[in-house]
């Protein structure tokens, strides 16, 4: 009975953690809770409303007309040629993508406590459902981006796209694990030390004001301070809508040199989550 | 040969009392500390055993504490203990939603674990979306359920409102189709926590049934956790006792369950002592049994013994009387030895009341005990025992009476004339 060999066994349960112990295996075999987490995420979200999906577009659109009387009618912000519309709204489109993947998954521990105490299933499946089910909203958003860009050129403005557009979904996935990265950081703090959700809820309205959404990096060159515009400059979000509105709208500085900048950071992000993560999800039932 | 397909090896849980986690930042300090210096945790080596009812001496406390054992391809293994015995703690860790403390567990299959049925539920889904939800995570893969999908919804009896959204479902019919669902999950290790007690008569049977179906029929192996002792011998092979967070003991099912009923004697309250004080004439202690075992659990048609010590010092005549409660405080049954023209002698004593034939379905009882002597009232004890009645096979059918046979249980006799 005894003289099994080690490696017969499937799996053990242990209180020793390694620093890196991820079983892609096994979230691999998960893949099908994955795409029913986003089914269900998408059927739920607006069952019992009256406008359902159309609360996609009404909050976008709402923001980019705020921001255009605020920032470039009453502030006077440049927008180097494009309609200060167009411009908000492809920095809106492109921040709601990341502030939702970053806040809806930052509470993955505490709102799911319910699931996670009763059946263990690859916790890291949760928040990257989200971020898949977050692509939906994304979508839509990117459609309506779309129609107003087309209604502009036939206007008689003079838009184009950029040749950069293919690395479009790269961007894409970039906002998504940056997005994810940070969410996971905070989901795991936040099992001990609550106070972190209020902290996350304010600092995510800060930081859109330095991650360049209502104004593009030139203007933040020629009027910031230059520590903050440094700030501003090296922050990989900011990295991120301007290469977005670059691509789309062929606005705003983009180099290869930034992109990888950016392409790092957010993998470092992404990765560092990922292991904080499955360092908590092993005994945050007992600590939430 | 045996095969042994899951080895739990020195399991140890500790948990913190008053806060919750692990203690505070000075201790996570120290342990830290303790750590990078290569030295062991230096809070693993204090703690108190789990014995809730003695007032702690340490700040820590052990749910489980060394608890090895193994279990073979296909059995059906049982753990019982009373409430706290850190059942729940030693599914949880099987089931992987927390982590020991100290020790491991080694599995050579797949472990799928029934902590709740219904786990992950969304009210606004129709059941059939909920089938595939709740599949997949209990760990099921979509074609899987697709391939079962027919069975399970049968197995439910939901057919019509399966397109239905869960939340326009009575709590009856989500329950069964959430164990429905979990029936058919086929791991090669089905960790179960007490879900049969659910549903109606008919589905109890039908979920019995099921579950030894999976266990007898599919040679699973499965570990079964319950308070039910009906459900406990009908299914498992062999049952580890847990006591304040240790094993007690291992042994095959009946005599385990025997063992079981022993140790819940002394705190469930089988054996009263009485504190009158100032008289010559009282009742010193009284005790319940059920065939000879000192116990509180009792099953219809079990035959109860009440125990009643006298003393008597003044040698009066005394008379006994017993009144028996329901769960409602209702008086449902009052006798005393006058009434079966018994004499109790004149001087201490021990009486023995038999109660023939418990002719209750289940429920739990009360018993209110009187001695009377100078002819009136003179010893009173209320709620001396609360006993437990559970369904038993009352009519030697070779089967449990059913919960929904009304309240009481006839002796008839049966002719034709």
């Amino acid at each position: 009975m005894t003289t099994q060999k080690e490696d017969e066994w499937l799996y053990t349960i242990s209180s020793k953690r390694k620093f890196i112990d991820f079983n892609f295996k096994e979230i691999w075999r998960y893949r099908d809770l994955l795409v029913l987490f986003v089914k269900r995420d998408i059927v739920t979200l607006y069952k019992q409303t009256i406008l359902g999906p159309l609360w996609y577009l009404i909050q976008p659109l709402f923001t980019s007309v705020i921001f255009t009387l605020v920032f470039n009618n009453l502030g006077d912000i440049k927008t180097g040629g494009i309609p200060p519309f167009l411009f908000n709204l492809a920095g809106i489109t492109a921040w709601n993508y990341f502030k939702d993947c970053l806040t809806n998954t930052s509470n993955t521990f505490t709102k799911n406590q319910g699931i996670f105490g009763k059946v263990y299933f690859p916790r890291v499946i949760l928040p990257m459902s989200i971020t898949v089910s977050n692509l939906l909203k994304f979508g839509i958003q990117l459609l309506i981006f779309i129609g107003f860009f087309i209604y502009y050129s036939w206007a008689g403005h003079d838009l184009d796209f950029s040749g950069y557009i293919l690395l479009f979904p790269l961007y894409v996935i970039i906002m998504g694990m940056l997005g994810l990265g940070l969410g996971m950081i905070f989901s795991s703090l936040t099992t001990k030390y609550r106070d972190l959700t209020v902290l996350l809820n304010f600092a995510v309205q800060l930081l859109m004001y330095v991650s360049a959404v209502p104004y593009p990096m030139s203007e933040a060159k020629a009027k910031f301070p230059p520590l903050v515009a440094k700030i501003v400059e090296y922050n990989p979000v900011t990295q991120i809508i301007e290469g977005f509105r670059y691509m789309l709208l062929d606005t705003g500085d983009f180099n290869l040199g930034k992109f990888l900048y950016t392409l790092l950071i957010s993998i470092g992000l992404f990765m560092l989550g990922l292991v904080i993560f499955n360092r908590t999800e092993k005994s945050f039932i007992d600590t939430v | 040969m045996l095969d042994v397909i899951l080895k739990v090896d020195h399991i140890s849980k500790q948990y913190r009392l008053g806060v919750v986690g692990t203690g505070t930042l000075s201790h996570d300090l120290k342990r830290w500390i303790y750590k990078i210096r290569g030295k062991e945790d230096p809070f693993l080596k204090i703690g108190d055993k789990n014995d809730r009812n003695s007032k702690a001496k340490s700040n820590y406390v052990w749910a489980l504490k060394d608890i090895s054992f193994e279990v073979n391809k296909g059995e059906v293994l049982g753990i019982i203990g009373k409430n706290g015995a850190g059942k729940s703690t030693l599914l949880k860790i099987l089931s992987r939603v927390t982590s020991p403390t100290t020790g491991e567990i080694k599995t050579k299959g797949r472990i799928a674990s029934l902590l709740e049925v219904g786990t992950g539920f969304h009210p606004e889904l129709t059941g059939k979306e909920n089938i595939y939800l709740n599949g997949a995570i209990l760990g099921m893969t979509k074609s899987e359920i697709k391939a079962k999908e027919e069975e399970i919804i049968e197995f439910s009896g939901c057919q019509r409102y399966i397109d239905t959204p869960v939340k326009r479902y009575s709590s009856g019919m989500r329950v069964r189709l959430a164990f429905a669902v979990a029936a058919f999950l086929e791991p090669d290790i089905l960790v179960v926590d007490e879900v049969l007690a659910v549903g109606d008569a008919e589905f109890q049977k039908k979920a019995v049934g099921k579950m030894q179906d999976i266990s007898k029929g599919d040679g699973r192996t499965v570990l079964f956790v319950s308070h039910d002792m009906g459900a406990i011998q009908n299914l498992c092979n062999r049952c580890v006792i847990l006591n304040d967070g240790l094993i007690q003991s291992i042994k095959p099912t009946s005599e385990a369950i025997k063992e079981y009923l022993t140790i819940n004697v002394l705190d469930s309250g089988s054996v009263k002592e009485f504190q009158k004080e100032a008289t010559l004439v009282k009742m010193l202690s009284a005790e319940i049994q059920n065939n000879g075992i000192s116990t509180t659990n009792f099953h219809s048609g079990d035959d109860l013994d009440l125990f009643v010590s006298i003393e008597n010092e003044e040698h009066v005549p005394v008379n006994l009387f017993v009144g028996l409660y329901d769960q409602y405080g209702e008086k449902i049954a009052h006798f005393g030895n006058t009434y079966s023209k018994f004499d109790i002698k004149s001087e201490s004593t021990k009486v023995c009341v038999k109660l023939k034939r418990l002719p209750f379905v289940e429920g739990r009882f009360h018993i209110n005990l009187s001695l009377h002597a100078y002819g009136k009232p003179h010893h009173l004890e209320k709620e001396v025992f609360a006993f437990e009645v559970s369904p038993g096979d009352y009519y030697n059918m070779g089967k449990n009476v059913l919960r929904n046979n009304g309240k009481f249980l006839m002796n008839v006799g049966w002719n034709e004339t």
